[in-house]
């Protein structure tokens, strides 16, 4: 049913031609998905494409929308040959679905790998109710390693793209009016909401070893209350409040803090990343290690979003404010 | 049983063909970023799906339940739409290069000015040394 | 009492989706912008809410109770800004809410057109 919704929603992600419904769509295309997750028991899944999918990713793509043109040009190609292609390939892909095994059930080959061993060992290896953070965390840590690394390359590759000088800047603060100065209902409540968002951020940051949760989330939100700070009072203002500098250097804080705590495992005598040495008892140390390393991520993951945030705004203000 | 069973992979086949559509037929790159996503999103369901049990509840460690489902493609796609989103952001900001370069985003007016840029480059190299071709050679 | 507070919370419970029922019909049969934000909010407010005290009255007391709590202070402090937002954004930007004179007018349009 719900999956049902979702197509038609890409449908008609497909047929509108003004960008910005576009992008409202995507964010409730995302938000569906989300709840779609949660039905599939993927409680963590739903927490990140929620905070992700429907508002980070939204956030970004209006950003970009401020500065490219909002409405698409008609094609003047009839789609034929792509829809041929598309039907093609959808028809093998339909046959290749056919040897699957149903879904849900319990005896499928996924199921009789390494999960059985992740479920029942992990309480006595790790010592840890959320499978998944552990998982995450301590089974499969390089994986993660390495996402935080690609997660802090974009941020590096988005910054080199769309830099803006300090100069430029400089002048053009001095132009940009006070622009929310007169929302004083959105300035009020976004004062009430703000704290209670970041507190929620570091809850989710710090419980996401019992319940869903964990640095990837927490990051998230985190960047999103910093962003509904900056839209309502100001670039300027954030800005004499965080330190972009300290943002960009804080991405690489977090990446190094991963490592970081893999090489102290090497000092330690055990192996890379391997977190049952840090302590005396080997499940504190996983306990110990996973804090550590789930601080790293949300520290990278929250200070790359904001500053693909700035970014995209001092680009948008520059293009605005600097004739 | 048998068609209820796969219900959830041929959705996730419809997504990723409207992913896979928006991307080769529509011009617009934004709109061409949206398409990824969701060609994005279908595999994350294709994952998903697959980790699923029949009357399990989320991986949770929990004396109250017995079954669970499969926390691997869960740790998988956590990862994934992070990295994801992180990912589009540089596409967006190829995007806004693009823009401020050649004044459009659409695929066709860029590969327009290109050939046009290309031809111009050639016509200014042919007119400053007088290309050698075969005619002029036999007309001196 | 188990049984007065069950039937209390399916009240709240079903009137609550009656609520966000007449939203969503709302949001499809109105004519303009501003009664469609209206009808939307209603969805929003009136419907989630009475949804979320059902469910409190349900859970009985714990930490759910006190979760949902939030989620309902939080909801409502959100959803109504949002819409107050939206309300705002549109008449900024130049669409102003249709008046009774305006029907009247296009319904004379209509009429002298036939």
């Amino acid at each position: 049913m719900l999956l049902s919704f979702l197509a038609l929603t890409a449908i008609a992600i497909t047929r509108m031609g003004d960008l910005f419904a576009v992008v409202m769509l995507s964010g409730i295309y995302s938000l569906l998905s989300a709840s779609l997750f949660l039905d599939l028991d993927a409680v963590d899944v739903a927490f990140t494409e929620a905070s992700v999918g429907a508002g980070i990713s939204t956030l970004l793509f209006l950003a970009t929308l401020k500065l490219v043109p909002r409405y698409e040009k008609k094609s003047r190609y009839k789609p034929a040959l792509a829809l041929g292609v598309v039907i093609v390939t959808g028809a093998l892909l339909i046959y290749g679905t056919l040897d699957m095994p149903h879904f849900g059930d319990a005896d499928a080959p996924v199921h009789q790998h390494v999960a059985p061993r992740y479920l029942n060992d992990s309480i006595n290896e790790v010592g840890l109710p959320n499978v998944v953070t552990s998982v995450l965390a301590s089974y499969r840590g390089y994986d993660t390693l390495g996402e935080v690394v690609v997660v802090f390359a974009a941020g590096i590759g988005v910054m080199s793209l769309l830099m803006v000088s300090q100069r430029t800047k400089a002048r053009a603060l001095t132009k940009v009016p006070a622009d929310m100065q007169h929302q004083i209902i959105l300035r009020i409540v976004a004062k009430m909401m703000l704290p209670l968002i970041l507190i929620f951020a570091l809850y989710v940051q710090f419980h996401g070893d019992y319940g869903p949760g964990g640095g990837f989330q927490a990051g998230v939100i985190f960047a999103a209350g910093i962003i509904l700070y900056t839209m309502l009072f100001g670039l300027s203002l954030t800005q004499s409040v965080i330190k972009p500098v300290f943002v960009e250097m804080l991405t690489a804080f977090g990446v190094l803090l991963y490592s970081g705590v893999g090489i102290v495992c090497m000092i330690l005598g055990g192996n890379y990343l391997d977190y049952d040495v840090l302590s005396h008892d080997p499940v504190h140390g996983q306990h110990l290690g996973i804090l550590l390393i789930e601080l790293g991520v949300g520290i990278t993951v929250a200070a790359v979003m904001i500053t693909l945030f700035f970014k995209f705004t001092w680009r948008t203000v520059k293009h605005k404010y600097n004739q | 049983m048998n068609i209820i069973g796969l219900y959830n992979y041929w959705i996730v086949v419809v997504l990723m063909l409207i992913g896979f559509y928006i991307v080769i037929a529509h011009e617009n790159l934004i709109k061409k970023l949206v398409g990824l996503t969701i060609f994005q999103t279908s595999v994350f369901f294709l994952y998903i799906s697959m980790g699923k049990v029949a009357g399990a509840t989320a991986p949770i460690l929990d004396e109250n339940y017995q079954i669970y489902s499969n926390p691997l493609p869960h740790v998988l796609i956590l990862t994934a739409i992070v990295v994801g989103i992180a990912t589009t952001a540089l596409g967006l900001a190829l995007v806004v290069r693009i823009y401020e370069a050649y004044g459009s985003i659409e695929e066709n007016d860029i590969q327009v000015q290109d050939t046009h840029d290309r031809l111009e480059c050639q016509l200014e190299a042919y007119g400053r040394q007088k290309p050698p071709t075969l005619f002029d050679q036999e007309t001196n | 009492m188990d049984i007065l507070l069950d039937i209390l919370s399916w009240i709240l419970l079903i009137s609550g989706s009656f609520f966000t029922f007449t939203g969503a019909v709302g949001l499809f049969r109105f004519p303009d912008f501003f009664s469609r934000t209206h009808a939307a909010s209603v969805t929003d407010t009136l419907g989630a809410g009475l949804i979320l005290i059902g469910l409190m009255l349900q859970a009985g007391w714990g930490l759910v109770l006190a979760k949902l709590l939030l989620i309902l202070v939080f909801s409502l402090l959100a959803s109504t800004t949002a819409c107050h937002a939206m309300a705002k954004a549109a008449l900024k930007s130049g669409l102003k809410p249709l008046t009774y004179s305006d029907q009247e007018n296009s319904a004379e349009e209509t009429t002298s057109k036939h």
